[in-house]
């Protein structure tokens, strides 16, 4: 089987309407006949999705990327299972923006993030596959003279009953190829899935075991150099002056460089000497007006923030203010969270060859058509001129959605037109130059009756918009709807999950110079640990069950109810736990789709947690592929309790203090807990994504489970900073 | 120059005794299957066997292994036959981004060397790589799965 885009396979060729001459690398116009695109080995591409080859060996192509997720596997069990072919036989390929941007974007959109990959794209890829399916039908028909209705397609094969005649999709593909579409296929109903909906085995996994798979740090030019860079650690300095002569003449080096106004790179023949090289390069920095900025000067401005009379309202009922004024009980608590820095395995890099006729980037990106959009601004070359080359990811988690590595690679390689320049950031680099989960406090009131019901509810969440440094066009108002993760009105894609009688959720946006950005789970990592501890403290400090007073609020909340019902029954909720042993659970809605996780873990010395199960719970809609989800329910569970116990970018005069995974932990094998996915789709017109929302209910069973064992509310994070650790 | 024997075949390296393995293997050798992930010996990507045992390849220096047996992920298939842990991997679907997986099937190589059946105990003692991903459920399985194999 043939995996994965490999580097430097220009496969297809585009066609005519490629927009300049950059793109159109070749023609292929048969005489007399419709014109037929083709891979580079002739194989006729029946529509932009799939490509077969006369052996039946059939190319899906795809443009979300792949970072680990699954999801370029997902998305062609989707297209293969409408298009009836042989599953064994499938292969994936990565288009190129440059061809994308030829073809009017039939791809669709490239951006991999937010859960996005396979819910917003699944539509139009089973079309996609429905479409060819038909195609390659009508050929066959044609070829025969039959009806196509009295045809039929299966496993790559298409059979006429009638007349007991076979064909094979690699026999009729080239005919196919030159039909013109068919409109409005129907759709199967998920009921129906052979492919689809299936445990199937990822299509990336041996050449990521054999060494053999190329991430963007492995690609290889002829005649490349590397770079190696420094960007001012104080974010928001510039570069005042260097010294190249002090460097130039050691092993290797070629060049010394500045990068934008903030950054200096050194390339040499490989990245070893540039790296050795840069850190003996002296340099200025003119660190602007940040460099006298600290978490404490931070940490002030969000807790002024926590009872400003300006807020933004993200979701609102009743009055929270008068049921508080009003209440006969109150309970008040304030939480804090964190700097994290993404860490992906594969430290931020790109290679980049420009020349005045042509800029062409290799790189792991999130957002292909985000890194070709950098290029074009970093070269100052036109669409066509310009091209972007994906790999595989090393990790995301959303950093790679960023492009300022590829606008550095860019702005190095033009300063050595034609010759490759491969840049590679160092992990410290990379550690100082995030995009950060942002930090956020939250002020949270409870309001109970005399009763003891809970009458109202204020949350007041104080820190920084991702959106107001990122994507400053999408606020609303000056709002950051995003900030509301999980806690926004019902009908929305992170919608809370309780019914209050008068609630306040609101927003005093405070943003420090570092750079945030969307960090796995974005905010509802935050939001969940927020809400889901205070659900507890709520129902404790009226002597109720943390799962019983959930349920209480969640009468309207169907699909919430639902998993948090799941996730409580499997752990043994209202059952005694083995001794020792303590429980706590936590449930959310993000990103389209219901979770909830319930954990035991026990305490020993009151600071050692040794987490021993945690059942986790999805309802996403449809399930593509429950293999990867149970996959991507564990991962998420180590990446979010990593940033529970382990992480914080701490500020130190305007940077961040750590600097690698000395400074900067992650879980390991020996922490890892028996997770148990349950995958619970219940179907719906609004399919749910995968890869994030499990990742903000660990951390909050976590420390309800805690303080069930100890007593102990922990508010601020991470807990290594309550000399807390994982056993 | 210096003589490193790679994957059983000896070459020739042009650099500095104090270059990392590492940095040796990827960009003199060319084989990049080795990844560079922390360049101090703390989350295990560029693990590599010398003389059999697992290093961590960015912080052992050229001059140290001249004359020994380094062993690569792509030196662990045997005449085209994946090594167990690499049938393993494939057979749990463990990688997922992949990146840290070279390293980590170096360690494991290692650990099912010296102990055919590990237990819990001797996976958590031993294998200390990171995996961001967190494909460490799958790992576990697919190590008790080579050996109940």
């Amino acid at each position: 089987m043939n995996y994965i885009p490999k580097m430097n396979r220009r496969t297809f060729f585009v066609t005519a309407a490629a927009a300049g001459g950059g793109l159109a690398l070749g023609l292929d116009i048969p005489l007399g006949g419709p014109q037929v695109i083709r891979a580079a080995d002739g194989s006729p591409e029946v529509n932009a999705w799939v490509v077969i080859r006369p052996d039946n060996a059939t190319v899906i192509r795809v443009v979300r990327s792949e970072m680990g997720q699954g999801t370029i596997t997902g998305l062609a069990q989707l297209v293969a299972e409408e298009l009836e072919c042989d599953w064994s036989k499938v292969s994936i390929e990565y288009p190129t923006p440059g061809e994308s941007v030829a073809r009017k974007r039939v791809w669709g959109d490239f951006s991999t993030g937010g859960s996005r990959g396979i819910r917003t794209s699944h539509e139009y890829v089973r079309k996609g596959g429905a479409a060819a399916r038909e195609m390659l039908k009508q050929a066959a028909a044609n070829e025969w003279k039959v009806p196509v209705s009295e045809v039929t397609a299966e496993n790559s094969v298409i059979t006429h009953k009638a007349s007991g005649r076979t064909t094979t999709y690699g026999k009729v593909a080239e005919a196919a190829a030159k039909l013109d579409p068919p409109k409005d296929v129907p759709l199967k109903n998920p009921k129906d899935w052979k492919i689809a909906g299936k445990p199937v085995k990822r299509l990336d996994t041996v050449d990521k075991t054999t060494g053999a798979m190329v991430y963007g740090m492995d690609v290889k030019l002829p005649g490349m150099l590397n770079a190696a860079i420094k960007d001012c650690p104080v974010f928001g300095g510039k570069v005042k002056s260097f010294d190249a002569a002090k460097v130039k003449n050691m092993p290797g080096v070629k060049n010394v460089v500045p990068v934008g106004a903030s950054a200096v790179a050194v390339v040499a023949d490989t990245w070893w000497h540039a790296k050795t090289a840069l850190e003996a390069l002296p340099i200025e920095w003119d660190e602007g007006p940040n460099n006298k900025v600290s978490s404490a000067s931070i940490a002030e401005i969000l807790k002024a923030g926590l009872d400003a009379s300006e807020a933004y309202v993200g979701n609102s009922n009743g009055d929270a203010k008068d049921a508080i004024a009003k209440a006969a009980k109150k309970v008040e608590a304030v939480y804090a969270y964190p700097y994290q820095n993404h860490a992906c395995m594969e430290p931020m890099n790109a290679t980049a060859v420009y020349t005045a006729d042509k800029c062409e980037v290799w790189t792991g990106t999130q957002n292909g058509e985000a890194a070709f959009a950098a290029t074009l601004e970093a070269s100052g070359l036109p669409a066509g001129k310009c091209e972007v080359h994906k790999t595989i990811l090393g990790g995301g988690f959303g950093r790679r959605g960023r492009s300022d590595y590829v606008t550095q690679a860019v702005q190095i390689a033009k300063q050595m037109p034609g010759t490759p320049v491969k840049l590679i950031w160092s992990r410290e680099e990379d550690m100082l130059h995030g995009s950060y989960h942002p930090v956020m406090q939250c002020k949270m009131i409870g309001a109970f009756d005399a009763n003891n019901n809970l009458t109202g509810l204020h949350m007041r969440l104080s820190g920084q918009s991702i959106l107001a440094h990122i994507f400053p066009q999408n606020l609303q108002n000056g709002k950051d709807p995003l900030t509301f993760q999980g806690l926004m009105p019902a009908g929305q894609e992170h919608a809370f999950g309780y019914g209050i009688p008068n609630l306040l959720i609101d927003h005093a946006m405070r943003n420090p110079h570092v750079p945030p950005g969307f960090w796995r789970g974005v905010n509802i990592n935050q939001n969940a640990i927020f809400i889901e501890s205070f659900m507890d403290e709520l129902a404790l400090s009226v002597n109720q069950d943390p799962l019983e007073f959930r349920r209480k609020l969640m009468a309207n909340y169907p699909r919430n109810l639902g998993v948090l019902n799941a996730v409580a029954e499997r752990i043994g909720w209202g059952k005694p736990a083995p001794q020792g042993v303590f429980r706590g659970l936590a449930q959310m809605m993000a990103f389209n789709s219901y979770v909830a996780a319930a954990a035991e873990i026990s305490v020993t010395g009151g600071n050692k947690i040794k987490i021993h199960r945690i059942v986790g719970a999805t309802d996403c809609g449809y399930a593509v592929n429950p293999a990867q989800i149970d996959r991507q329910v564990a991962g998420s569970f180590v990446y979010g309790l990593s940033g529970l116990f382990y992480q914080e970018c701490t500020v130190k005069d305007g940077h961040i203090e750590q600097t690698n995974f000395d400074s900067y932990n992650s879980m390991r094998i020996a922490e890892m807990p028996k997770v148990e996915s349950i995958i619970m789709p219940t179907g719906g017109e609004v399919w749910g994504g995968v890869g994030e929302p499990t990742i903000c209910v660990a951390a909050p069973a976590v420390l309800n489970a805690y303080f069930a064992a100890t007593g102990k509310r922990i508010r601020t994070f991470p807990l290594k900073n309550h000399n807390i650790a994982m056993a | 120059m210096a003589a490193l024997k790679i994957n059983g075949k000896t070459q020739e390296v042009d650099v500095d005794p104090n270059t990392p393995l590492l940095w040796a293997i990827r960009e003199n050798v060319g084989l990049t299957g080795t990844k560079y992930g922390c360049g101090i010996a703390q989350c295990g990507a560029c693990t590599v066997h010398v003389d059999g045992v697992a290093m961590r390849s960015c912080s052992v220096p050229v001059s140290a292994v001249v004359g020994k047996e380094i062993t690569t992920i792509e030196g662990l298939a045997q005449n085209g036959v994946l090594h167990k842990v690499q049938k393993a991997w494939i057979d749990n679907d463990v990688p997922q981004c992949g990146y840290c997986q070279s390293g980590m099937i170096m360690a494991v190589a290692e650990l099912i060397k010296n102990k055919p059946k590990p237990t819990d105990a001797d996976i958590d003692a031993t294998i200390t790589n990171i995996c961001r991903c967190g494909t460490f459920q799958q790992v576990r399985a697919a190590i008790h799965s080579i050996a109940s194999a």
